[in-house]
């Protein structure tokens, strides 16, 4: 077979691709379903309620859609000038260690003053940690993916280290645990009452915020250029490394974010498993959005709909609540095949 | 004890051969893929499920070997997504790859779930046992280190030499490096390059999910969820730091090891006590970041790796 370039894609040829692609997602998380005795209708109507079925699960989705919007921008930032950033993990966790290093009472400052600087500082962790992987690639061309993998198990046995040692709290019995934020310290919520920390706003802004440096900056004309093909950027004048590395300052800034709006908004404090592997879902999040800033919310949206679903439907009948993770794997490579077809039709040879 | 002790201590080069196993099985199938022009980010994936697979075969009944089986055969079976992506519809080879580690990994813990609903910790089955090679294993040091091991580790080196032997002296070995250095050669010849490639990453997939399937049929005897715990990852920098040549790749695994083996050893010393056991852990990770920017300067790197080959397209 070969692939053939379509000229001017029909309107059918742009939808029918992806529609097909969700609603294989949908045929095989049913057919798991069904292997785990769970009826999938009954399922899938479980996941919904689950997310959305009442003030509290739907209060419950959008904090949890919070930090994935995060990692989601910073995968979404990097993969569009083709800097392969599976690191944010580790920068999420660099920055919640700054917030907490930060936020716990060590500097007594006003509310209006700490917020700020925590959430500075977590971008800059997380950016620094990304700069060295970029760094190396720019410099050695050694390849990021690997290193920003690899990094992600250093880094996480570097907090477990600070929560057993130096940021270990006094009182947590023993528990690898940071100390508490103070409350100057803690993101508060949107309305008083309902559990929804200003950390979601924050997160759409963000979103908001990189759209505008990819259509209306030159930062994000260049990211693209070198995303699309790094060699002809150079030759039409385009500093690639430059452009690199600023690509990894700010993806990395954005995924140090999602760490210090976790513990500040959410949990308060710092523990090991702040992150079920946000950085990672946030690959997802950004592929399921094609990369664009406004579709990561929508994408963590959906992505965190099917995780709180999932582990209400887990908690009623008897299907594991990895049903969600399958999803979304499945997701993303059926997307990606799907894009594919709606820009190239499939020719026998 | 002295470092030297520890360094002469046949236990010692007997837990490093043991430990750089599952490595070797899966660089071999890194290299493989890699050869024939395909990165394959699944194989952190592809060992946790190969891990699983195995080890659940034989709990339900299969012989050890039987479980090497499958394990290879769920291997293959990813490959086969992988490649159907990555080959003939030429995905982006880091999207898919990634994509197939999520599914796998999550596909894995859910039929354990379902298979074992109501465990609290995973039962136990009766790993391959050491087997000590007449003769051989009597020698001092080199006996108890390289030949009281366990039949899958001997299957480890053995493939290693196939891999060498195949890649460097047959028609297909040549066809599959071709197809990693200038596929557009290969089709000339009238082959297809799009099979090769195939070929290599299903059966380069098959070894890795072996390489996890050591993990629960040899090295352990039970299945616990982090238990690649990024080995794949490092395999991939094992492929790089071995110059893609399979003898070096395997010495690579071997350094490796013994280093993993040292900081397990250090950890019980006089510096195991100062230093955080954190920083030991992080050693073999570093190791594999360092053995990158090492080689990063040598261009012996596959000259068609990652780049997708659609015929009549130049």
């Amino acid at each position: 077979m070969r692939l053939e370039p379509i000229e001017a894609p029909s309107p059918a040829r742009r939808i029918v691709p992806p529609a097909l692609a969700m609603a294989a997602t949908f045929l095989v998380a049913a057919a798991l379903a069904l292997i785990a005795g769970g009826n999938p209708f009954a399922v899938f109507g479980l996941i919904l309620t689950g997310a959305f079925g009442s003030k509290f699960a739907l209060l419950e989705t959008l904090n949890s859609a919070t930090p994935l919007i995060f990692t989601g921008l910073a995968i979404a930032v990097a993969f569009r000038a083709k800097l392969w950033n599976i690191g944010a993990e580790a920068q999420l966790y660099a920055g919640a260690v700054l917030t907490v290093i930060l936020g716990t009472g060590a500097l007594g400052l006003p509310s209006y003053l700490m917020l700020p600087l925590c959430g500075l500082a977590a971008m800059l962790a997380g950016a620094l940690l990304l700069l060295g992987p970029a760094l190396l690639k720019t410099r050695l061309g050694v390849d990021e993916v690997v290193t920003t993998l690899l990094f992600n198990f250093i880094f996480l046995l570097f907090v477990s280290y600070l929560l057993e040692g130096p940021l270990k709290d006094p009182m947590g019995m023993g528990w690898p645990k940071s100390a508490r934020l103070t409350s100057e310290a803690r993101l508060p919520r949107i309305v008083e009452g309902l559990r929804l920390h200003w950390g979601f706003a924050l997160a759409l802004v963000a979103a908001l915020l990189v759209w505008v440096i990819n259509t209306r900056t030159t930062l994000g004309y260049e990211m693209r250029a070198v995303g699309q093909n790094a060699e002809a950027a150079g030759f039409a004048g385009i500093p690639v490394t430059r452009v690199i590395l600023k690509t990894a300052l700010l993806s990395g800034g954005l995924a140090g974010l999602a760490g210090f709006s976790e513990v500040s908004g959410l949990k308060g404090a710092l523990t090991l498993d702040l992150s079920p592997g946000f950085g990672y879902t946030g690959i997802v999040v950004a592929m399921l959005a094609l990369l664009h800033p406004l579709g990561v919310v929508l994408a963590a949206l959906f992505v965190a709909a099917i995780f709180v679903g999932a582990d209400s439907m887990s908690r009623a009948v008897g299907v594991p609540s990895y049903i969600a993770d399958i999803m979304l794997a499945s997701a993303l490579l059926f997307m990606v095949l799907a894009i594919l077809l709606t820009k190239f039709r499939v020719r026998r040879d | 004890m002295d470092l030297f002790d520890i360094l002469l201590s046949a236990s010692f080069w007997a837990a490093a051969i043991r430990i750089a196993s599952p490595l070797i099985f899966a660089t071999l199938g890194e290299l493989i893929c890699e050869r024939a022009g395909v990165l394959n980010l699944g194989i952190e994936g592809i060992m946790v499920a190969g891990a699983f697979a195995g080890w659940i075969a034989v709990w339900g009944g299969l012989p050890l070997w039987g479980g090497v089986a499958v394990a290879m055969i769920t291997g293959m079976m990813l490959g086969l997504v992988h490649s159907i992506l990555s080959v003939p519809f030429g995905l982006s080879q880091h999207v898919v790859g990634i994509g197939l580690t999520l599914l796998a990994t999550s596909l894995t813990f859910y039929t354990y779930r379902v298979v074992l609903p109501e465990v609290s910790s995973p039962p136990k089955i009766t790993a391959f046992q050491p087997y000590e090679i007449p003769l051989l294993s009597d020698l001092p040091i080199v006996g108890p280190a390289l030949f009281s091991q366990t039949p899958l580790t001997y299957a480890g080196f053995v493939l290693a030499g196939l891999t060498a032997v195949v890649l460097y002296r047959t028609p297909l070995g040549l066809a599959v490096r071709a197809a990693g250095e200038n596929p557009a050669a290969v089709a000339a010849q009238g082959l297809s390059v799009t099979a090769i490639r195939m070929g290599a990453v299903i059966v380069g997939s098959g070894f890795m999910a072996v390489g996890g399937a050591f993990l629960t049929l040899s090295a352990f005897d039970s299945f616990f969820f982090d238990m690649v715990n990024g080995r794949g990852w490092i395999c991939i920098a094992l492929v790089v730091f071995g110059a893609w040549k399979p003898g070096k790749a395997v010495l690579g695994a071997v350094l490796f090891a013994a280093f993993d083996a040292l900081q397990i050893r250090l950890q019980q010393t006089g510096i195991g006590a100062v230093v955080p056991y954190q920083v030991f852990l992080m050693l073999p990770y570093f190791l594999s970041i360092l053995a990158l920017v090492v080689m990063s300067r040598r261009a012996e790197i596959p000259a068609a790796l990652m780049v997708p080959f659609n015929k009549g397209e130049r």
